[in-house]
């Protein structure tokens, strides 16, 4: 067989890889809108954590955060469960991968969500509290659908660098498609051939989110005329 | 954190006892493969926007495979990959050449940042007006000569912006260089973390030196922004500005 039996491996570290990017990304999206609304908000001390957040996060490197985080988040819950005396808890390194990548990628979301949010015309949220809708209502009906439009091209960024970064989770010990493919060109002595497999895989990877993303700006550009030049 | 940094603050910042190490190499890492790649991409994005398809196509393949895969695999493919070949392994140029995590290193980073500064110069040559284009035919000028005084200058200043964002996501990226037996900040943090078990403290430390170096480069980058660019800005703000 082409891939010397290592076929089945390669997929389950590609399904990882993916099942890591997609949950990472939920993570990161929940985090930068909480982290938009907080820095355009009122209140001082919220506006000062969220700044906070983003230029420290964006200003180091996300593997040495990656590190950081994912050694300090056992050395916290172990103190932690230590002083309540409870028995010690392990995180498994999945749920760590997401946590950090979630994290991180969080503060390039802020800023994305907070430039779109801004991009949305005030007057229009104006106009839909006047027709009487709650909070909710405004954000569901005028606030997201149009802040998506300015969004999408920094989603679709965000989301290249993340899948790109998943690849670093095989160094904190992910056994993702990258470590399946060092495994696999370990054992057969052909580690040039597996890493071009592993990545052709990320290849494939990002040239699908484009076709998605692309999709998705027609999706959420209806209705705007563009320039003919 | 003090205490762990009185103890290594010699490898931290340049030397481990035998070589360079920590923020020296990291910064020479960065310097290198930012200089190759600006080289190898002012050309490349000049056939990357050319009209001939023979000069455009490969260049877009290029960038698109190396914008599209992470720079971890390039390096693994360019450290592990190519050592692990019989034919570079019998050869004693390519042999000497790809058995120096370092070289290997600075091909891959050079390379990889090469993809996309020549998609921000090609994007910024793509911008330029081109009644200025026009007007530089309409004096006779040759192709040649037309990017060297009027495209390049122009596009370079517009793209800098952008190009001050690659550079800091390239100081980012060559934290991955430790995989490489390089022994750059990250790698000393690595030892520091094995020596002493104090994970938060020596990746602390880690963090807050390349913070330090990207604002610096943000500061620098600023300062580039207001000679180069003090064109673009509005005609009154330009008194304003000290120099």
């Amino acid at each position: 067989m082409i891939l010397y039996g290592f076929g089945p491996l390669l997929w389950a570290g590609a399904k990882e890889t993916l099942a890591l990017a997609v949950l990472s990304l939920a993570v990161s999206v929940l985090l930068g809108l909480a982290g938009a609304s907080a820095k355009l908000s009122r209140h001082a001390p919220l506006r000062a954590v969220a700044t906070a957040y983003t230029t420290l996060i964006r200003s180091v490197p996300d593997l040495v955060l990656m590190l950081l985080l994912f050694y300090s988040i056992q050395i916290a819950i172990n103190n932690v469960t230590d002083a309540f005396g409870w028995s010690q808890f392990d995180i498994d390194p999945f749920t760590a991968g997401v946590l950090t990548l979630g994290f991180i990628y969080g503060a390039y979301f802020t800023e994305t969500f907070r430039g779109a949010f801004l991009a949305v015309p005030r007057g229009q949220l104006e106009a839909g509290s006047a027709y009487g809708m709650s909070g909710m209502r405004v954000f569901g009906r005028i606030l997201f659908p149009q802040m998506m439009r300015f969004a999408l091209p920094g989603i679709g960024n965000n989301w290249q660098v993340l899948v790109k970064a998943t690849a670093l989770v095989s160094i904190i010990g992910l056994a993702d498609v990258v470590k399946a493919a060092q495994d696999a060109g370990k054992s057969t002595f052909n580690m040039f051939f597996f890493i071009l497999i592993a990545a052709l895989i990320y290849l494939a990877i990002t040239s699908a989110s484009n076709l998605v993303l692309m999709a998705l700006e027609r999706r959420y550009s209806i209705g705007v005329r563009h320039a003919e030049l | 954190m003090i205490q762990i940094f009185a103890e290594w603050w010699r490898p931290f910042l340049y030397s481990d006892g035998m070589r360079a190490s920590g923020l020296v190499v990291t910064l020479w890492l960065l310097a290198a493969s930012i200089a190759l790649g600006f080289c190898a991409a002012v050309p490349l994005a000049c056939a990357r926007v050319s009209r001939n398809r023979w000069l455009s196509t490969p260049v877009r393949l290029y960038t698109y495979v190396f914008r599209g895969t992470p720079l971890y695999v390039q390096l693994l493919l360019l450290y592990t990959g190519m050592y692990s070949l019989e034919f570079v392994r019998t050869q004693s140029l390519l042999e000497a050449f790809f058995k120096s995590g370092f070289n290997c290193a600075i091909l891959a980073f050079a390379l990889n940042t090469c993809a996309y500064t020549t998609e921000i110069f090609a994007g910024a040559i793509r911008g330029i007006a081109h009644g200025e284009v026009e007007a530089a035919r309409a004096y006779g000028m040759s192709t040649f000569t037309m990017y060297r005084r009027i495209i390049l200058p122009s596009a370079l200043r517009r793209a800098l912006p952008l190009y001050s964002n690659e550079v800091i996501l390239m100081l980012h990226a060559t934290t991955v260089a430790f995989t490489a037996t390089v022994p750059d900040i990250l790698k000393v943090a690595r030892d520091a973390n094995s020596a002493t078990y104090q994970s938060f403290e020596s990746f602390g430390i880690a963090a807050l030196l390349y913070v330090a170096i990207s604002f610096a480069l943000v500061a620098a980058f600023r300062r580039a922004e207001r000679r180069w660019l003090a064109y673009l800005r509005p005609a009154g703000a330009v008194r304003a500005v000290r120099h």
